[in-house]
């Protein structure tokens, strides 16, 4: 009998903790428990029958970190490692138990270490490392795969992945939270729970980090957002350190007694993690063994989550930003071919300022890798935004790829009601989770009714629900149209959005701008068409947050409708603005010394006024250079410092921005110098210096070709040789990556041997720069350029 | 900890201006980032007390052996060490990264305001400990960390395995050996049982005399 069969009639019970009990049977600090299930394994198996004679109806066998990542160096495989321990605790099941059935769990704990963007594993070696044990855990005869102790979500997604596409063994997940409720790596309950669900697993709670009475408000947040099974297994008690020994204080009595109060909120399985022993487990069973579980009141809230916060839709509107989009934008265009991923991300950070929830990412080009880019932008905007994506591609692979990467629950932008679109998204929705939304079209076009695009919608919910996707996570967009073409269109979308809200009960989203194409002042029309669009139950309008009347228009509504409580939104954005701000006397600042002081706006200023009288190379040769030839001396010298270099860089660089500007309106090419490329190597993780001395080149107007950090000398070395490279510039920080530094220099000179090659970095030296053969050691990043004008001009 | 607590000096110090001033902007502009830090980062830290064996260039406890003089130097006459770990967490980085996006002068200031903050909160750390162990009579040494002199790098294998840094405290060691999240030490402390008092930390005790950012 599965154990999924258990849910609801009883009371599911977990062992406790095992290390402490291992401790005792004489395993040593800094030694590895999971050897002991060969070496050792007639203490595992007496652990594991005292647990079951306690009353636990699951045990974990002993294999918490029995994953190549963190065993590599061990005399036995991974497989044999799994094998032993599902043994051990299959014969203390028998041995312990003749009238129950005791379930073997796999137990699978965290790699130990931290996934990238952050740390230096991929998302795919750990899935690799968690699907060896999966399939070994399943050979072997495990009854379920338990995955715990997750302080990251990501990487308890690629653990979920892993053993639900390569066994059929129900998959429980634990992760731990501290008091304020967040992972450590940022995510809160709601996040989590939404995220969790999503991917599908069978039950999930935490487990580690907290006792019982710290679990009792966290475990009820939990239940709040859960539909499915919950598990709580806290710590008996929160650590204590005594004379340098970790200890937990709560008795088994006490930890019973708490964890009813838990179990009387709704909790379904329930066990102990570190300091509990089978004593309360004991305890635990007697006093909660005859409790009915509560019956689970499904949740329909709509959520999309980002790794660390969740976006609910429906209760207060919310903006989809719309900016990373290509279409109709050259300059987006020109950034994607260029992989100019700086720009990509300013508009996703400008949107997040502004006020967006969530951020709509497309980078569809017909002639690049969509794959690929999307992919990229994507874990960039990861990397330092917050906000939940909307994957927005009409190609099914760069989607199912982008899904499979993204950190959280994404929203899918889209699937409409084609059988066709429906059979493609449908699938990858029920396997990773997500929002999806449906587009009020199918093979007969956009129907010209509300009640047509009504029933295209109705047809999208049924054929989702048959594939087990629930309403609550499906947005009808009833699709916009123009009004300069079909006077009747916005009424005719208005009222297709009430009639989808009453009669499917469905979230609704809706590409706002389209509306006004073709007219003159659109931001005018569109932003009274996105009041009307909320007034009839807009929940998510896709937006351009960068337009001042749109997000007048959002935030009027929100406080005539009752949802700005005291109108404090509409205050704190709007109060205080129409005074007008004394001008400072800046506008005598010339552009040399904008630059010298470091004064941004005012180096754009004073730019844009001296081309209206002077030609644009003549100022970049004649001002800007000399601007910053003059810093950079005075950083020489040590008169200027580090953030003052770079903020005349900065300045520079908007000078430089208003110069391209005026020369693209007038149709000049500016020519860029030679390429460079800038790497942190292999190994180095840490990046700032490299991304110093970007900024620094780019001034100097070089063309940097920046291939980030960790990078591979095979990679440095076909980037030099495909777009023919002069100079390389390589960073690294620690005398251990400087291993990596002199095999890229050694394979440099094999296969690009008129390849010039600079290094920096904190440890290096000229002689250690000397040692690994580089042409060129620069103390600082003026350095590099004054190196760079010698090779290149 | 808050912004009075983190010194401007010791920013100033990392950025390169050695006993220079910085210019009111720079300032500001500091007080912003420790701010901006503070606000984000969830710092955490573990530490436990082992028994040792200190010889003149060895050091032996647990299963570990570390062949290095400067640290048996820091080390002598202790019985008892304490492996220690702190770290700011993941945000610090996330903060570093958007702002190489933004604004790299603010990047580089938040990189050394960061770096003071670590410093200071092991500090702080580090004044605890010392007040449980005067309790027992006994005298913490400053903190040691794997790089410093010729204590080396690999031991922070040892250091993150002994102190189960990945669950208690969120931090990992990369393949090259680098902490991540960045912003984090591990150290060894002695505990002695005189109250020998030794202010020279890290920086001083380093052989590395003509580096840039040396504290004196």
């Amino acid at each position: 009998m599965s154990i999924l069969e258990l849910f609801g009639k009883r009371m599911i019970f977990f062992d406790g903790g095992t290390g402490t009990l291992l401790q005792e049977k004489g395993l040593q600090a800094g030694e590895l428990p999971e050897l002991w299930n060969i070496e050792n394994k007639q203490a595992l198996i007496e652990i594991h029958k005292n647990y079951f004679e306690a009353g636990s109806d699951i045990v974990l066998t002993n294999t918490f970190g029995a994953n190549r990542i963190k065993l590599h160096d061990v005399n036995y495989t991974i497989e044999e490692i799994v094998t032993a321990a599902v043994k051990n605790a299959k014969i203390a099941a028998k041995e312990a138990l003749s009238e129950k059935k005791g379930y073997v769990a796999l137990d699978i704990g965290p790699t130990g270490k931290l996934l990238q963007p952050l740390g230096d594993l991929s998302f795919e070696d750990a899935y690799e490392a968690f699907r060896e044990m999966a399939v070994a855990g399943e050979k072997a005869g495990a009854d379920l795969v338990v995955i715990e102790t997750m302080s990251d979500i990501y990487e308890a997604k690629a653990a979920i992945l892993a053993a639900k596409e390569n066994t059929n063994l129900p998959v429980f997940v634990t992760i731990v939270f501290d008091e304020k409720g967040k992972l450590l790596t940022g995510s809160d309950v709601t996040s989590a729970v939404a995220i969790l669900e999503g991917l599908g697993v069978d039950a999930l709670g935490m487990n580690c980090g907290l006792g019982p009475h710290q679990m009792l408000s966290l475990a009820e947040e939990v239940l709040e957002n859960c539909s499915i099974p919950v598990i709580i297994k806290p710590n008996a008690g929160l650590p204590r350190n005594e004379n340098g020994k970790t200890v937990f204080d709560v008795s088994p009595e006490e930890f019973a007694s708490e964890m009813e109060k838990i179990v009387d909120k709704g909790v379904w399985i329930i066990g102990g993690c570190c300091g509990t022993t089978p004593a309360h487990i004991q305890a635990l069973y007697q006093r909660c063994k005859n409790k009915t579980p509560l019956p689970i009141i499904p949740k329909n809230k709509t959520v999309t989550a980002s790794y660390t916060h969740a976006v609910e839709i429906g209760k207060d509107p919310i903006i989809i930003g719309e900016r990373i989009n290509p279409t109709g934008k050259s300059r987006f265009k020109q950034a994607l071919r260029e992989k100019d991923l700086d720009y990509i991300l300013r508009e996703g950070f400008s949107q997040q300022e502004k006020g967006a929830h969530v951020l709509d990412v497309n980078v569809g080009l017909p002639d690049i890798d969509e794959t690929e880019m999307l992919v990229c932008v994507m874990k960039e905007l990861q990397s330092v935004i917050d906000l939940p994506l909307q994957i927005d591609t009409s190609n099914t692979i760069a989607m199912e790829k982008a899904l499979r990467l993204y950190n959280g629950k994404a929203m899918i932008n889209s699937v409409n009601g084609k059988k066709e679109s429906m059979e493609a998204i449908f699938p990858l929705v029920k396997k990773y989770g997500g929002v999806v939304v449906g587009l009020t079209l199918d093979e007969n076009g956009i129907p010209p009714t509300a009640e047509g695009r009504l029933l295209v919608a109705e047809k999208i919910v049924n054929t989702a629900e048959s594939y087990g996707i629930l309403r609550k996570d499906i947005v009808i967009d009833v699709l916009a149209m123009t009004i300069s073409s079909d006077q009747q269109s916005a009424l005719e979308t208005l009222k297709a959005l009430k009639l989808v809200k009453e009669k499917l009960h469905v979230k609704t989203s809706l590409g706002v701008s389209n509306i006004s194409f073709g007219l003159p002042q659109r931001e005018t029309v569109t932003a009274s068409f996105y009041t009307m669009a909320m007034q009839n139950g807009l929940d998510a309008g896709i937006i351009n947050p960068n337009a001042d009347s749109m997000m007048r228009a959002y935030y009027a509504y929100r406080a005539l409708a009752g949802l700005d409580n005291n109108c404090m939104d509409y205050i704190q954005h709007y109060s205080g603005q129409t005074t007008t701000t004394v001008s400072t006397p800046s506008s005598t600042i010339s552009l040399s010394t904008a630059i010298e002081k470091g004064l941004k706006e005012r180096a754009k200023e004073a730019a844009e006024e001296k081309l209206q009288n002077t030609e644009p190379l003549a100022l970049i040769n004649q001002e800007l250079i000399p601007a910053l030839d003059h810093v950079g001396k005075g950083f020489e010298k040590g008169t200027i410092f580090l953030p003052q270099l770079l903020m005349s860089a900065e300045a520079a660089k908007s000078a430089f921005e208003a110069i391209k500007v005026h020369m693209d309106k007038s149709g000049n090419v500016q020519t860029k110098k030679d390429k460079i490329i800038l790497a942190t190597v292999k190994g180095d993780i840490h990046d700032i210096g490299k991304n110093i001395v970007k900024v620094l080149l780019e001034n100097y107007s070089y063309d940097v070709v920046d291939l980030g950090k960790d990078v591979s000398a095979e990679k440095i070395v076909e980037t030099a040789l495909s777009q023919n490279i002069k100079l390389v510039g390589l960073s690294a920080l620690m005398t251990t990556t400087v291993t990596s530094m002199e095999e890229t220099i050694q394979q440099l000179r094999k296969q690009k041997p008129d390849c010039k090659i600079v290094v920096g970095g904190a440890v290096l030296t000229q002689e250690y720069a000397d040692m690994i053969g580089a042409d060129h050691y620069a103390k600082d990043a003026m350095a590099t350029v004054y190196y760079a004008q010698e090779v290149l001009g | 900890m808050d912004l009075k607590d983190i010194s401007q000096k010791e920013v100033l110090r990392y950025l390169g201006y050695g006993n220079h001033c910085a210019d009111e902007a720079i300032t500001k502009l500091i007080s912003e980032c420790i701010v901006e830090i503070l606000n984000h980062c969830h710092s955490n830290h573990v530490y436990k007390r082992f028994h040792c064996v200190v010889e003149k260039n060895k050091i032996m406890f647990e299963n570990v052996v570390i062949e290095s003089k400067n640290l048996s130097k820091n080390l002598s006459e202790c019985e008892e060490i304490i492996l220690f770990a702190a770290t700011l967490g993941t945000q610090p980085d996330i903060l570093l990264k958007k702002y190489s996006y933004l604004d790299m002068s603010k990047a580089v200031v938040m990189q050394a305001a960061a770096a003071a903050i670590i410093e200071e909160y092991c500090d702080q750390c580090q004044k605890q400990i010392e007040k449980e162990l005067e309790k027992e009579h006994l005298y913490l040494r400053p903190r040691f960390s794997p790089g410093y002199g010729d204590f080396h790098l690999k031991h922070q294998k040892d250091m993150i395995l002994l102190l189960d840094c990945p669950r208690k405290i969120g931090l990992t060691l990369t393949d090259s050996l680098l902490l991540t999240p960045s912003k984090s030490v591990t150290a060894v402390m002695g505990i002695s049982k005189k109250n020998k008092h030794c202010h020279i930390k890290g920086c001083e005790s380093c052989d590395k005399i003509n580096c840039a950012f040396r504290r004196d």
